[in-house]
């Protein structure tokens, strides 16, 4: 009989439960004893889901005993603090919705729920999802596992960093402009942004509607692909998601990475990487290669340095609108005593919203008012044609393509925190998917100065099953991602 | 792209985002930053070039028109900063 051990991985706690070593209850209440012993350290949570994490195992052993079969049951599962949850508060790290409580679940909670997981808590994260460090969430930074001194990267830093720090073995984040895939790299574990319209937005609060997704953490492909299968599929009420089947996400595992036409851009080794980061990476590319991957380093995306320029031209302006709800009127925050109406609502968003939230509110307003909007939207869209059509032509002749997933490893808090586009650079690798609707997943590979480094896979619109396969079978080949932090109970 | 102080009060007057003085001289700085770099699309050919809104082949998603149970009104107003007889109450729009 196997103890209790929070470190396995989803499908062991799943196995184990079933042999009967432990129950759902059991590993509920070890997981949600770690969880407050590493908050005072960590930071993940804005909110810790006690009575209904109880509930949700509880039933989930109601379930286990019945014999049903679906992988998440009784799972722990983080989600992050930007996904509706009926009666439970739901913040998005901001003042502006410090004491918001939803009356309903979004999709992929419901979705969690029909699949068994119990939901131990709300993850923090960059204001509204603004951010790569989550060092913009109104409540205070998410600290990285590996050194508590760093930031975990973001904006799902607190999701990232509670699966890193071995509190819950998967999670749930989004992804507008690498916000799974760069926490996941810079906390050494894996996330996925499924293809745009995969994953149902109801419910999610709203960034930039046009790139935002929602997807998964995990330590290894099999939960990564579990969590997916249990969210994906067409959801009437996300007009955006696609009738598209949902494959069993690990049904290619056996496949291995024999012949898998793998492109890497040359040019996003070459540019402003941080020291041993290319090393890891070409390191990989080697395991790749020894498991008969063929590797074609000709494959050429000339436009994807632009797609920076792109992003924060459209994302922002998308921004401005979707944001422009918060008015003080229906709920949230809200100044009641200014002198007019408008003055209310200013002061309201002036106060309510931190700074990189109006700073982004006030970029996408600009590039939408009268006499920019062709100079800057108008544009920015063409050259995301261009990009789109660049990443259609690679996909010709590879299957995938692999880059660094973040140009540095995990950054010292308040590090960049000054320079707004400095943080924005965090994104130069990730924000070109975002921009052609791709799907792409973070894997580790290996350290540089002790700091995790991650490897970006981008595949084919709605081909998340080639890029777990290869995820899994490059697990399988190293033990990159499976050493854990030290530094925490 | 040096933005003036006016722009910067102009821009937050359209987005309705009261900002102190300090907040418009930094916003000024960092937002003239941000958008030089943007002159890099300028680069970038696309004369010819349709613009793309989002990645999907979707268009004109339709579904059945059926009716549903709209939300409970004391939910939906639990949330509202101010109410009044089941409703939401706002400042009058109109000054007298």
């Amino acid at each position: 009989m196997a103890t209790l051990d929070l470190d396995v991985p989803a499908h062991e706690h799943a196995a184990r439960m079933r042999a009967g070593d432990y129950t759902a209850r059991a590993l509920a209440e070890a997981t949600l004893a770690r969880i407050r012993a590493q908050e005072p350290a960590l930071h993940a949570y804005v909110t810790i889901t006690e009575e209904l994490a109880r509930a949700q195992a509880d039933a989930a052993d109601a379930r286990l005993r019945a014999g049903d079969a679906a992988p998440l049951v009784g799972i722990p599962v983080g989600v992050k603090d930007l996904l509706c949850t009926r009666g439970v508060r739901t913040t998005a790290s901001s003042r502006m919705l410090e004491r918001f409580v939803p009356f309903y679940d979004c999709t992929v909670v419901e979705r969690l729920q029909a699949a068994g997981a119990v939901i131990v808590g709300k993850t923090n994260l960059d204001e509204f999802a603004m951010g790569s460090s989550t060092e913009h969430s109104a409540f205070g930074p998410t600290r990285n596992p590996w050194d508590l001194e760093r930031v975990p990267g973001g904006s799902s830093g607190g999701s990232a960093a509670t699966v890193a720090a071995r509190g819950v073995p998967i999670s749930l984040g989004t992804d507008t402009g690498g916000s799974i895939r760069q926490p996941a790299a810079l906390c050494g574990i894996l996330g996925l942004k499924p293809t745009y319209g995969r994953v149902s937005r109801y419910g999610v609060v709203a960034f930039a509607s046009s790139l935002d997704q929602v997807g998964p953490f995990g330590r290894d492909a099999e939960d990564v692909a579990n969590l997916l299968g249990a969210i994906a599929g067409h959801d009437e009420r996300d007009s955006t998601t696609v009738p598209v089947p949902v494959p069993d996400y690990t049904a290619g595992f056996a496949r291995g990475l024999a012949g898998l036409r793998v492109g890497v851009p040359e040019q996003f080794l070459e540019r402003g990487l941080g020291p041993g980061v290319r090393e890891a990476i070409e390191e990989a590319i080697a395991v790749f290669e020894h498991a008969g991957a063929i590797i074609d380093r000709s494959v050429a995306l000339p436009t994807a340095g632009a797609a920076l320029a792109v992003y924060y031209i459209i994302a922002p302006s998308e921004a401005s609108a979707n944001l422009a709800r918060y008015d003080g009127v229906k709920y949230g925050f809200a100044v009641t005593d200014g002198a007019s109406v408008e003055a209310e609502m200013s002061e309201t968003r002036g106060r309510g919203f931190g700074s990189e939230v109006k700073r982004r509110i006030m970029l996408g307003t600009y590039a939408l008012s009268a006499g920019y909007y062709d100079a800057y939207y108008l544009k920015a869209q063409k050259v995301r044609t261009v990009i789109t059509r660049e990443f259609e032509s690679a996909f010709a002749e590879h299957d995938v393509i692999l880059t660094p997933t973040s140009p540095t490893t995990a950054f010292r808090l308040g590090e960049k925190l000054e320079d707004p586009y400095a943080m924005y650079l965090n994104d130069l690798f990730t924000i070109p998917v975002n921009i052609s609707g791709d799907p792409a997943i973070s894997i580790p590979c290996g350290f540089a100065d002790g700091l995790p480094v991650g490897l970006q896979l981008i595949g084919r619109h709605f081909d998340e099953a080639t890029l777990l396969a290869a995820a899994n079978a490059y697990g399988e080949a190293t033990d990159a991602g499976k050493a854990s932090p030290a530094a925490l109970p | 792209m040096a933005l003036t102080a006016d722009e910067v009060r102009y821009i937050a007057r359209l987005a309705r985002v009261a900002l102190t003085g300090d907040e418009v001289e930094r916003m000024r700085e960092q937002l003239s930053n941000i958008l030089d770099h943007f002159q890099a699309l300028n680069d970038v050919p696309t004369d010819d070039v349709p613009p793309t809104a989002q990645s999907l082949d979707l268009a004109n998603v339709d579904r059945p028109d059926q009716t549903h149970p709209p939300a409970d009104r004391e939910q939906v107003l639990a949330n509202a900063p101010r109410r009044e007889n089941g409703f939401l109450r706002v400042r009058a729009v109109l000054e007298a």
